[in-house]
């Protein structure tokens, strides 16, 4: 009660907790205010498409009563209007920010003493991950701030949605105004929204650690939330569907479902792609909050079909005063800074509806110049309007309440002075319920124009001046005209019905000023009052107006640039080496080449290949064909695209979800990034195809995914389509965590005996799982009575991985070194009854070849890597060499982006250190890889029919000099050093082109940013391989 | 088969009229293919004169000689040129006949840590960092393992001396050059060379290997640069003085900076960063050379002017910006030959690594540099940096007889099989554990 008879005390325009409103008491004799108030003369933005001019607001009550057109109040007796005369003012409906915190309690960072953490520090009956806060209710926390909604106000804003931005799920928003009122009179609508993002925030819990983990998080908690509601708790009887847990989280999350889905997806477009993917598997259509960036990529934005929230965070420019700074910023920062404005106008020009927030402003007051900005680049002015009015009410399903300005819904309005996207527009207030708040007094009346001014001192004849007044309406300058040499500089200021002048008479320096001091009286455009002379005595003054203001001649520039134009274009991917058009199928033909087959017919010289529909379409000598391009590859080598069995390129943050000893519920494939420039240095190295692996932190880890680099598509379109599903699995030093510093000894398993063990806990489980859905399911068929009907096993989806393997519809690739850990992971897949398909790394397979030609595992290893850890010591680069003349299916990985770029260096050593035959080298990185991937029946040989991913090489490939020189996936040329000359001199050109424009723009006086040096994003297993 | 005059240098004078036909070839394996020790026995002094003929000797200064005959005693090269014929005497030595095969001299892997770490991830095996900012008195030769299990397959590929670098801190210690065929560190030494210095960096931070983000500029920047301009300002003052009233050890290991006896290495990799270390060690009179130079080819016609040598990072690293061209590294080799910068190629702080030092030549060879050019950059031009080009590093007259024997071009892995090698005339044994390794599961295997 304190505070509120604090703000009371404090207000002068309040609407008091009255007990005939409210259930609060009332402190003294009730002091109830209808607050009945009428702007009149103003041009009303009813909604945001349409405008009233001359119109007059009546509010009561804190609500609109109406608008009519006219200027004169309709009266009548008992109306009672307070009048508020706004002749050339703007009305506008106050903005709203469906993406804020205000009044949220501060996030509480514990630090993190980086031991590990596997289970939830929360106490109570919450659920067992920390970044899951679906207890969190943003009503119950809210808390009125004046000094942050003076900050909002200030812009225009009269209503946020609010939630704590914390955590994976992160609980309820509401709907409420930016009053300086009790709580109980500001929230609009409690129980608003839910909201959801990809970043664990405040949660000290190790799980999840990357992206993919929280994606499985998230997908994992929908399966958990709706078995719990379909199993009765603690119901009597068998059957391992019986839920025996109260989850205040999962409780929540499902009540939550039937509001307004908000999802943060803030980083770059491709998370938004993410977010949706996930919304789809749930029947759940989120409204996403972009980042800005949703121009690069906006047909595939579209179709998800969001609604989105999107920033007006505009990127300064880059300071690059200095080339050798300005090497730092990267050609996507520098285009993304020219194109960001635009990004609001293409999302328009999409007919995607979009909501505006101020949350990822640096500083707030960079808002109204940010908004101008997007109109200038294109966005028409009322969708702006309808950016922060009509589109992020309705989202929240408070458009009956605010964002237009129809009768009956809340007052909050603004008034401006000019039109809102006029550069020299201010908000003069900014009204809230019926209440005002004043963020910038109105302008004075104008007092400009000519003056006959007449002083009269005592004893002395009266002076008489012409006095002209020029200059702002807000700051007016005076100056006498003594005659047309002489000009007299006249200090001048006025508000309301003051006005001081002050001037010498002459323009030597120390001579004595005149001080007048008066009243205007504006009806009459006269001034008079008392002063002072030089010597102090006083005097009596007078002035009045003899000519109006002389048309403003010197009007400032208007801003006629078009901003639309002369913009660079949009690159697929968004990123050097992009292409403005992503390149298309052609049909081509190859001639007179050395091809290696990879087929029973070994190396051809002087042959043709012609590829057609993105396959190969024949193979031979004299080939010709009409409509093809012809490439003359006399001299030059074809083979058969370099597949990478593994590779951490083209992942987002995070390659390891190694918190758990398993964490086959993640999937690389939710985390696939297009845009890494790694994608098209990999064409530049002939490789076409590659495993995208989960690391090798844990025994049993994430799901891979398959792509070909198809550069400038999307990471859908990049995975190769009806591919096989593959898992990581990891064995030694990097599981058992001995190289991770003496914190990490306690999540097991620590030794290779608990490496076993946990294999076979987790696929024990896989199988019981199995063997509950197999009862259920038979449950559901068979005709007993219900009674009989077993209650629904709860979806697991990292078990369902385990199980797919145990069904052979998903296959192994596990990191392994030591001859002991690979003998044991086979006589485990033996006992489960499946096999393993590869072992990756596999530095010791040369020790148990035999045993592993009797398992049938294929394996991918380096050609010469050791030394760097003890179970390498035995490491040889025979190894290859040896496996292959074993009779296994051997490849020779990468495992590295950088060594990735020359594999075909990598399969020659296997020539030098074991002597294998070229072909059977090469293979190694082509067909073999193919073939354990399950490709070979499409890719991996120069063979018709199969898909055309060929690379023309200048030498024999497995030599140091060898270049790829083109590099065609699909039967699409994606990497062509010829083009890639071109790109280069066209990377300068554009770069040079951005730094002008950043250095005219600073000229200009905006705001720079130093350059900062990107770091890529680079993995490799895990610290240690 | 052609007569030849044999040169004045021939040491004690002997004249070969026939060749050796006994000797041909044969005598690359026999004698060590059993060898059971992770690490061969040194070899031991050249005790007769070996003849390396009909070969096509690389002299690492950029000539070529096809079908000619390399010959040398007491550990000296005392005659390169056309293979003269010989006369069977089996007094006269070892006759090699190199039909087809390729010489060069020994490689030379310089910046590295070979021997100072036998498994990275194993801490007692890791010599070569010591604690503490300012170590220039702490000298890797002291650490250097010549029992290494590493070293033997680096010799294997060819090179044959290395220069063994501390690592860490701002001053990390001093080098020492080693060659790769010796009992204990006293035996391996040819020099101490150099102190190593690590210069700040621009940009720092950029979060960590899981979650990368953008470096910041690094506000102490000119702070550090600062310190360790005050902290060399009165190594050199120190230097100066003859006697002191207490030593200082560290102020002590820095004179040869200042005397001209020890260079000053330099890491360094962004443009500024280089170019403040160059006119750092010019105001105090110090010979530098920059080590890593990741940003060299950007200023190579100021870094030759200023007769600056560059001891340029792995050729085979990704481009540093998106941007950059993708051959960028590749080709930074060839950019520096051409403005005439002094340079050598390295794989900072690699060990095992090393045995593909010559490959990353053979990848610049591909980038812009001709084969004799990138074979300059791991032979003599290294020499020249590590100021050991009097007797290593070119197959000349009176040099070292430190070179190799190559089935096909050595900087090619495809083709790239050394069958000899010799420092200072010792014939080493190329066998390695890995090769043991190999042998033992082909037996098992029934394989060959």
């Amino acid at each position: 009660m304190r505070k509120l008879v604090f703000c009371i005390g404090l207000l002068s325009l309040v609407f008091r907790l009255s007990s005939q409103e409210t259930t609060f008491k009332t402190n003294g004799p009730d002091d109830y205010r209808e607050g009945k108030h009428a702007f009149t003369n103003a041009t009303i933005f009813v909604s945001y498409n349409q405008k009233i001019d001359s119109a007059t607001l009546y509010i009561q009550d804190g609500k609109v009563v109406k608008i009519e057109r006219g200027s004169s109040p309709s009266g009548g007796k008992g109306m009672g209007w307070i009048i508020h005369d706004m002749s050339g003012k703007f009305i506008y409906p106050s903005f709203i920010d469906i993406f804020s915190d205000y009044g949220m309690p501060e996030t509480k960072k514990e630090s993190r003493d980086w031991n590990p953490q596997p289970e939830s520090n929360i106490k109570g009956a919450y659920g067992w991950n920390q970044a899951i806060h679906t207890d969190f209710q943003a009503h119950t926390n809210f808390t009125v701030n004046d000094k942050a909604a003076e900050e909002l106000r200030k812009l225009g804003f009269g209503t946020v949605l609010t939630h704590k931005k914390d955590g994976i799920a992160r609980g309820t928003g509401a709907v409420v105004t930016l009053a300086n009122d009790k709580e109980n009179l500001t929230v609009i609508t409690p129980y608003a929204s839910a909201h959801y993002s990809f970043n664990k925030g405040s949660s000290t819990q190790d799980y999840p650690s990357s992206l993919m983990g929280s994606i499985a998080l998230l997908r994992q908690t929908y399966y958990d939330a709706k078995w719990y509601s379909a199993v009765s708790p603690l119901s009597a009887g068998e059957g391992s569907g019986v839920r025996r847990e109260f989850n205040i989280n999962l409780e929540e999350w499902n009540k939550q479902q039937t509001l307004p889905q908000i999802f943060d997806a803030g980083g770059d477009w491709q998370k938004i792609l993410r977010a949706d993917k996930v919304g789809d598997e749930f029947g759940v259509q989120y409204i996403i909050k972009a980042s800005g960036d949703e121009y690069q990529r906006v047909d595939e934005v579209k179709n998800t079909k969001a609604k989105l929230i999107t920033t007006l965070n505009f990127p300064k420019a880059y300071d690059v005063e200095d080339p050798y700074k300005a090497i730092w910023v990267s050609l996507s920062e520098m285009k993304h800074w020219e194109l960001a404005p635009t990004n609001p106008a293409a999302l328009a020009a999409e007919q995607i509806d979009f909501a505006f927030t101020l949350s990822d402003l640096e500083k707030k007051e960079e808002f109204l110049p940010a908004l101008r900005k997007a109109v200038k680049y294109g966005l028409d002015s009322s969708l702006a309007l309808k950016a922060l009015t009509y589109n992020p009410a309705s989202f929240v399903n408070v458009y009956d309440k605010v964002g237009s300005l129809e009768a009956g819904k809340l007052a909050n309005f603004f008034i401006t002075s000019k039109p809102l996207f006029d550069e020299k527009c201010e908000i003069n207030e900014n009204w809230i319920q019926g209440k005002r708040y004043e963020v910038k007094a109105f302008e004075p009346k104008d007092v400009r124009g000519e003056y006959s001014l007449q002083i009269s001192e005592p004893k002395k004849e009266s002076k008489n001046f012409v006095l002209k007044v020029t200059g702002e309406v807000a700051s007016p300058k005076g100056l006498i005209v003594l005659n047309d040499t002489t000009k007299l500089d006249v200090k001048l200021t006025n508000k309301d019905n003051d006005i001081t002048l002050s001037f010498a008479l002459d323009k030597k320096p120390n001579t004595g000023k005149f001080l007048l001091t008066g009243t205007i009286e504006h009806a009459k455009n006269q001034w008079s009052g008392k002063g002072q002379n030089p010597e102090g005595e006083w005097l009596q003054w007078s002035a009045a107006k003899t000519k109006p203001a002389e048309a403003d001649t010197a009007k400032p520039k208007k801003d006629t640039t078009d901003y639309t134009k002369n913009l660079g274009k949009v690159l697929y991917p968004f990123q050097a080496y992009g292409n403005e058009q992503i390149p298309m199928q052609q049909n081509y033909l190859l001639k007179n080449a050395t091809v290696w087959t990879n087929e029973a017919e070994g190396n051809l010289s002087n042959t043709d290949v012609i590829i057609r529909n993105g396959k190969i379409s024949s193979v031979g000598k004299n080939l010709s064909c009409s409509d093809c391009q012809t490439i003359d590859a006399t001299g030059k080598h074809i083979a058969s695209g370099i597949i990478d069995e593994h590779s951490h390129v083209a992942i987002s943050q995070g390659v390891n979800e190694g918190t758990e000893a398993s964490s086959a519920e993640v999937r690389i494939g939710d985390v696939v990034n297009s845009q890494d420039v790694n994608v098209y240095r990999q064409l530049a190295g002939g490789v076409v195809a590659a495993q995208l692996l989960h690391g090798s932190a844990n025994p049993i880890g994430g799901q891979s995914a398959l792509v070909k680099f198809r550069w400038g598509y999307t990471p859908e379109k990049m995975k190769i389509e009806g591919a096989d599903g593959f898992i990581k699995f990891a064995l030694g030093e990097n599981v058992k965590q001995s190289n991770w510093g003496d914190r990490n000894t306690t999540r097991y398993p620590q030794t290779r005996m608990g490496v076993e063990q946990t294999y076979y806990n987790y696929f024990t489980k896989a199988k019981e799982y199995e063997a509950a859905w197999k009862t259920y399911n038979a449950s559901l068929t068979s005709k007993k009575k219900s009674a009989d009907v077993v209650a629904v096993p709860r979806r697991d989806i990292e078990l369902d991985a385990l199980a797919e393997i145990l069904n052979k519809k998903r296959f192994i690739t596990c990191h392994s070194y030591v001859q002991s850990e690979i003998n044991m992971l086979m006589h485990v897949a033996d006992s489960f009854g499946f096999k393993v398909n590869t072992f990756t790394h596999i530095l010791e397979g040369y020790k148990v070849a035999d045993k592993m030609k009797a398992h049938g595992v294929n394996a991918s290893t380096f050609a010469d890597w050791w030394a760097y850890k003890y179970e390498v010591i035995d490491a040889i680069p025979y190894n290859t060499a040896i496996l292959t003349k074993a009779g296994i299916t051997t490849a020779v990985n990468s495992d590295d982006a950088e060594m990735a770029r020359r594999l075909n260096h990598e399969a020659a050593k296997s020539v030098k250190y074991g002597g294998l035959s070229e072909i059977e080298a090469w293979k190694t990185v082509t067909l073999n890889p193919a073939k354990m991937l399950h490709l070979d029946n499409r890719t991996g040989s120069i063979k018709a029919g199969k898909d055309a991913d060929i690379v023309v090489w200048s030498d024999n490939p497995l030599s140091v000099y060898a270049k790829a020189e083109k590099t065609f996936v699909d039967g699409i040329l994606f990497f062509d050093r010829d083009r890639d000359e071109k790109m280069r001199q066209w990377i300068r050109s554009e770069r040079a082109r951005l730094i002008q424009k950043m250095l005219e723009e600073k000229k200009g006086g905006a705001p720079t940013q130093e350059p900062k040096q990107q770091k890529m994003e680079m993995y490799s297993c895990g610290h240690e391989h | 088969m052609k007569k030849n005059e044999v040169a004045s240098g021939w040491g004690i004078g002997k004249i070969f009229q026939s060749v050796f036909i006994s000797q041909i070839c044969f005598i690359s394996l026999p004698v060590f293919l059993f060898a059971q020790s992770d690490v061969p026995t040194p070899a031991p002094k050249q005790s007769q004169s070996i003849y390396l003929t009909h070969a096509t000797v690389h002299s690492g200064n950029g000539k070529v000689l096809n079908d000619a005959t390399v010959a040398f005693e007491n550990g000296k090269i005392v005659f390169v040129g056309e293979s003269p014929s010989f006369k069977t005497d089996a007094t006269m030595g070892k006759v090699i006949d190199c039909t087809g095969k390729h010489i060069y001299p020994g490689i030379i892997a310089p910046n590295t840590k070979l021997g100072l770490t036998e498994v990275e991830a194993i801490r007692a095996t890791n010599d070569y960092a010591e604690t503490g900012g300012y170590n220039p008195n702490v000298r890797a030769a002291i650490s250097y393992n010549t029992d290494s299990r590493v070293t033997p397959t680096i010799r294997s590929n060819g090179v044959l001396y290395a220069q063994i670098v501390p690592q860490g801190g701002t001053v990390s210690g001093t080098s020492a050059v080693v060659q790769l065929d010796a009992w204990n560190w006293e035996d391996a030494l040819v020099k101490e060379d150099g102190i190593w210095l690590n210069w700040p960096s621009l940009q720092s931070g950029g979060g960590w290997w899981a979650e990368p983000a953008a470096s910041k500029e690094n506000k102490d920047y000119e702070k550090q640069v600062r310190a360790i301009k005050d902290y060399f300002r009165e190594a050199k003052s120190y230097s100066l003085e003859v006697a002191h009233k207490k030593a200082n050890l560290r102020f002590d290991a820095m004179k040869g900076l200042f005397n001209g006896t020890r260079k000053l290495f330099v890491n360094a990799s962004r443009v500024k960063e280089m170019q403040h270390a160059v006119a750092f060690a010019e105001e105090l009179g110090m010979q530098v050379v920059i080590a890593g130079g990741r940003e060299s080819f950007l200023i190579a016609d100021e870094l030759a002017q200023k007769n600056v040598a560059v001891m340029l990072d792995n050729p085979h690293s990704l481009p540093a910006y998106p941007e950059e061209d993708i051959d960028q590294p590749y080709k930074t080799p060839a950019q520096l030959q051409k403005a005439g910068v002094l340079f050598c190629l390295s794989i900072p702080g690699g060990f095992w690594q090393e045995r593909n030092l010559m490959f990353e030549a053979g990848t610049a060879a591909a980038y812009g540099l001709t084969k004799e050019e990138a074979l300059a950059s791991i032979t003599s031009n290294t020499a020249k940096i590590l100021g050991i080009d009097k007797t290593i590093g070119t197959i000349e007259t009176g040099k070292a007889a430190t070179l190799i024997v190559s089935t096909g071009d050595v900087l090619d892995m495809r083709t790239s099989n050394i069958e000899h090698a010799f420092i200072d005339g010792r014939e080493i044994d190329l066998d390695n554990k890995q090769k043991e390794l190999n042998r033992k599961f082909m037996k098992k295997y029934g394989l060959n």
